[in-house]
């Protein structure tokens, strides 16, 4: 049986099942906490960091937190509104984002975030370091320029053996997303559908299709992210 | 009080962004009340009469003229603003940022499928065209830079009010259509 | 090539979890794992390619195009540095005519860098084919490089042997053991069996409790109650696991080194009660790679046990089964971190899990597991035969026992040390006969780099925790270039880079850190750095990048006046240098680049 509990947001009160992870509970109570790598029901990677929240004082990642009876949770503070500014920022500066050409552009998560926080130039130094594009797959492009590692393709696209189609390549500033070339070739077209709607930016795209939404009917053109969970519980 | 000056360059820029200060449209009448332009594209005036309130880069830099061209424009402005996000990160130009020079060069003249014409194989090397720069340079990696304002072509909306709130002295409150990277 | 691989992979039954060995076997024999390997590899396991290429591009000692027939691997870190790794290195590229990264054109020589491989008492060190040399000059590197020519096996080029099991036949090893004091516990006389044999004549939940009287505390550096992670393992349902960390990555530490050489019975017997009291049958002693030279000497080891049924089936005639095997690691610091650590073992990429859960509850295979330092499961040895009473009355209030230092750096006398908890920095300096010292890195590059007015304070889980390193840095020394910068560099390539902040902001720091030594700072980057350091510190999966900044934030703190003395005081510097970014297009079209500005 699953048991209640109840915790608070910012004083908020809310209520939540035990084992919830905080952002999914958050997200039921009407409070949005910013995710990139996040999806429900998949499991956490907590490799963004942009949910970093206060609870009982410490820092910590609300999509591996599970919620717990009493928790005082800390979400809209200067410091972490900072915080997940900076983040925001350094994946700017960390890959090659040149929104006015990518597809993804007005429906991508990221940028949706540089737009609610509104950064207007990042404090980092831009590394400008040189990614590969792939685009050997006959039903995706992976922009590599605009990987942000969420690790959500390679949490949810397999092929129907269950093998990874996407993995990590080499570690720290070498990292990279790598795709099997052999295994993508067999990528259905819903499977390819999917792994560009899961990538919260423009690296996985697909082929033959692109820039359908007009400028002004995207997702992020007048919305801000979040809004839609904030106000489902108003 | 006489009237803030305000001078403009397009440094590695594609003018979409000067053009985007003439989409204020009508209100471009309103601006000339307010303020008074020095050295800018708008009125064709090329070197600096004077000193300046305000200056409005367009571009980032991507050869040694344009370098030489935004410290001029430090030299005599108050206040620089980068416009648009060729002059905050670099823009189109710096997508051959993390490519060697070289491989850039060769494909422009030598390689390229546009280049079947260049029989000789001639590089461009007249002792007056400036020499490009390893990679392309945000604005603020060369010189102060005091405001921006991104978008490709930043909103004309976000111009204007960004420009009377300078020149008033107003608090600007963007609202959050006017803040986009495209 | 693809029999044997094909050989190698049903030699591991075709296991995924054991891809590790798979690759590590692999490497070794055809100097590489290439591309074509990887793709054999892939097919026999049934996985697909990625996931090969995942854990193979991860470590630093695969790689994908073949090594010399001599692969080099030179520690460049901190102390190595200190004590003359430039001169080595220099010699090394000269006689090689290559510099490190590259190989030489007849494939003999390659050159790499690594970082510290757990030889800081005896610097500079280098691997060769997995044999330790060390303390290297000029001279002894000529004589090196004149043996490869002349084509003698690596382990050949030892002539003379360390001390203790260091000579031991199936060692072999010019390896010293520098202890410089042996304490009442770990370092103390040592007769295997006696602890076994009393934890199973106890119940299991009597050893806990033994455990938990002691206050013995973890020895790897976080310091967590061991009685108690035994505790709450043990109360998990099913299989359990036992998984020793001797990756001992921590820049400046090597006592792991001393106890797997001299203690490496009391190890697996603390291992085996360790089994014993949660419930497990299995054990993995996670072996860094550096320390392949020990690994038939610790295979050794274990057979003896077994023959002396201190492991295996009925252990003593209990009825309890238990039995170790050795995992090799193959170069990532991070492994070092427990989840990391069990992740590896499993064949992956060692790349830190989330918690919860934890290790207790689901660790090795999803199973509730304890990982564990070498030297706890030592201490845990010396706790059942003497007593947890016996143990908790050594030390200070709060840090019960001993603790074994490695140290290093400016000292007369770098070497293990076995103290008693509760002594200060300044007492360790004259134990180890240190003079004029600028500083004292306390824990590792993780940990605090400590200033002469704080030389008063006790090294102690309450004061100044540490898992073993210490590093004295003279008043010579620069401490930003020398110490700060190579730490931030070890960070940088060392970062797992899962998380968007410890990937991106140690190359960050880094480069504000080299931006400052080479004379470009200003007072804001000092600023910067202090605060950026700050958000890394809150917003990262593991310790790594929890602690990735203390080289920075540490100095910033205690140090100020060397970042000041550095930095301009002005509001705004460019970094922008015309000259140089002008020369590659100037060279293209063959202008001189002098003529711009
Ligand atoms: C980046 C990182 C590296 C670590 N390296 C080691 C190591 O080399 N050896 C070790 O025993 N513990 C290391 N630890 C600590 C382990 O995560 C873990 O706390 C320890 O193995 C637990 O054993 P203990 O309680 O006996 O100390 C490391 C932690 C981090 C975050
Ligand atoms: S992925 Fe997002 S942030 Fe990056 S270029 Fe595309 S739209 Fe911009
Ligand atoms: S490709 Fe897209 S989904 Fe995959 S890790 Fe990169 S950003 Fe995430
Ligand atoms: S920002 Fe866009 S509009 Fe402005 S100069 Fe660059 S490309 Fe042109
Ligand atoms: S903190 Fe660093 S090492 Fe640890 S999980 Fe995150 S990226 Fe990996």
């Amino acid at each position: 049986m699953s048991e209640t509990v109840k915790f608070t947001i910012d004083g908020k009160e809310c209520q939540g099942t035990k084992g919830q992870l905080l952002v999914d509970a958050a997200a039921d109570n009407g409070v949005y906490i910013p995710v990139l790598c996040h999806m429900r029901d998949l499991i956490p990677a907590g490799s963004c960091r942009i949910c970093t929240v206060k609870i009982n004082g410490r820092n910590m990642a609300a999509c591996t937190t599970p919620v717990e009876e009493g928790m005082a949770i800390e979400n809209n503070s200067d410091e972490l509104t900072d915080i997940r500014k900076a983040i925001v920022e350094m994946l700017f500066v960390e890959g090659n984002h040149f929104c006015p050409a990518c597809e993804k552009s007005g429906n991508c998560d990221l940028q949706a975030l540089g737009y609610k926080y509104q950064m207007m130039v990042p404090r980092f130094p831009y590394a400008f370091e040189r990614r590969d594009m792939d685009a050997t797959s006959p039903k995706i492009f992976l922009e590599r320029n605009r990987c942000i590692f969420c690790k959500r393709c390679v949490r949810v696209i397999k092929d129907n053996e269950g093998r990874s189609i996407f993995a990590f390549k080499g570690r720290g500033t070498t990292l990279q997303i790598n795709i099997d070339k052999t295994l993508a070739a067999t990528m259905s077209d819903e499977l390819a559908q999917k792994a560009m709607d899961i990538c919260p930016v423009g690296c996985i795209l697909k082929k033959e299709v692109g820039f359908i939404d007009p400028i002004g009917q995207r997702k992020y053109d007048k919305k801000v992210i979040g809004s839609d969970i904030e106000n489902n519980h108003q | 009080m006489s009237k803030p000056i305000i001078a403009t360059t397009s440094l590695a820029g594609c003018f979409g962004c000067h053009m985007s200060i003439l989409d204020i449209d009508d209100r471009i009448l309103k601006l000339i009340e307010l303020v008074e332009f020095n050295k800018s594209p708008i009125d064709d005036i090329k070197t600096f009469t004077k000193e300046c309130d305000i200056g409005i880069i367009e571009g980032g830099c991507c050869n040694s003229e344009n370098v030489h061209v935004l410290k001029e424009f430090r030299k005599h402005c108050k206040i620089l603003i980068s416009l648009g996000e060729c002059a905050i990160m670099g823009g189109l130009p710096a997508m051959r940022n993390g490519i060697p020079v070289k491989e850039c060069l060769d494909e422009a003249y030598l390689n390229g499928p546009t280049v079947g014409d260049n029989t000789e194989k001639i590089m461009p090397n007249d002792e007056e065209l400036p020499m490009i720069l390893d990679k392309v340079y945000p604005c603020h990696e060369i010189v102060k830079i005091d405001y921006y304002l991104p978008g490709c072509a930043p909103r004309a909306d976000l111009i204007w009010a960004a420009v009377v709130a300078l020149v008033t002295g107003d608090t600007l409150n963007i609202p959050y259509e006017l803040v986009k990277f495209d | 090539m693809k029999d044997r691989i094909i050989n190698i992979v049903e030699t591991y039954g075709k296991d995924p979890g054991r891809l590790m060995d798979i690759l590590l076997k692999v490497q070794a024999e055809f100097g590489c794992v290439s591309h074509e390997a990887i793709t054999i590899i892939a097919a026999a396991l049934h996985m697909s390619e990625v996931d090969v290429m995942q854990t193979r591009s991860f470590y630093h000692f695969f790689t994908c195009r073949p090594v010399g027939k001599y692969a080099v691997y030179l520690n460049n870190s901190v102390v190595s540095m200190l004590m003359g790794m430039g001169d080595v290195q220099d010699e090394f590229e000269k006689l090689s005519g290559v510099k490190v990264g590259e190989k030489t054109a007849d494939g003999l020589i390659s050159l790499h860098h690594t970082a510290c491989i757990g030889m800081n008492d005896q610097e500079p060190a280098a691997l060769i084919n997995g044999v330790v040399f060390t303390e290297l000059n000029r001279d002894k590197v000529r004589a090196l490089v004149a043996d490869m020519k002349a084509g003698k096996a690596a382990q050949d080029m030892v002539t003379t042997y360390g001390d203790g099991n260091n000579a031991n036949p199936l060692m072999k090893t010019m390896v010293k053991n520098n202890i410089r004091k042996a304490g009442a516990v770990v370092l103390a006389e040592y007769c295997m069996g006696k602890g076994i044999a009393k934890a199973l004549s106890m119940d299991a939940r009597g050893v806990i409790n033994e455990v938990k009287e002691s206050n013995l505390r973890g020895r790897g550096g976080a310091g967590f109650p061991t009685g108690m992670k035994w505790d709450f393992c043990s109360r998990e349902a099913g299989d359990h696991y036992v998984l020793c960390n001797a990756d001992e990555g921590e820049p400046g530490t090597f006592k792991d080194r001393v106890l797997l050489t001299e203690r490496a019975g009391m190890l697996f017997e603390g291992m085996t009660i360790g089994g014993y009291a949660i419930g497990a049958k299995e054990g993995v002693l996670y072996l860094r790679n550096e320390y392949t030279y020990m690994k038939a000497y610790l295979e050794s080891v274990l057979s003896d046990m077994r023959s002396k049924n201190f492991l295996g089936n009925n252990i003593l005639g209990k009825g309890f089964n238990f039995d170790i095997r050795i995992q090799m690691g193959a170069g990532a610091y991070v492994c070092g971190e427990e989840s990391a650590l069990i992740e590896s073992s499993e064949g992956k990429r060692g790349e830190p899990r989330n918690r919860p859960p934890f290790p207790v509850q689901k660790g090795y295979k999803n199973k509730p597991t304890i990982v564990n330092n070498v030297e706890t499961f030592c201490s845990s040895v010396r706790i059942i035969e003497n007593g947890g009473a016996w143990y908790g009355a050594l030390g200070t209030s709060e840090s019960a026992g001993t603790k074994l230092l490695s140290i290093s750096g400016d000292c007369k006398l770098p070497g293990v040390y076995e103290i008693e908890w509760g002594m200060s920095i300044k007492e360790m300096l004259e134990m180890v006969g240190a003079e004029n010292v600028q500083a004292v890195q306390v824990a590792g590059p993780s940990g605090i780099c400590l200033p002469p007015s704080q030389f008063d304070r006790k090294i102690a889980l309450e004061d100044l925790p540490t898992g073993g390193s210490m590093i004295v840095i003279g008043k010579n020394r620069d401490l930003l270039k020398d110490v700060v910068l190579n730490f931030m560099e070890f960070f940088a390539d060392e970062s797992c880079g899962s998380c968007v902040t410890c990937r991106s902001f140690n190359m960050i720091l880094r480069n504000s850190i080299e931006k400052i030594v080479s004379g470009h700072g200003i007072r804001k980057d000092v600023e910067d750095m202090a605060a950026w350091s700050e958000i890394l510190r809150k917003t990262t999966r593991c310790g790594l990048g929890q602690t990735s900044s203390n080289p920075i934030s540490t100095t910033i703190k205690n140090f100020r006046e060397v970042y000041d003395a550095r930095v301009k005081n002005v509001d705004y510097q460019s970094d922008f240098d015309m000259q140089a970014s002008v020369m590659a297009s100037c060279e293209v079209v063959g202008r001189s680049s002098k003529v711009h500005e």
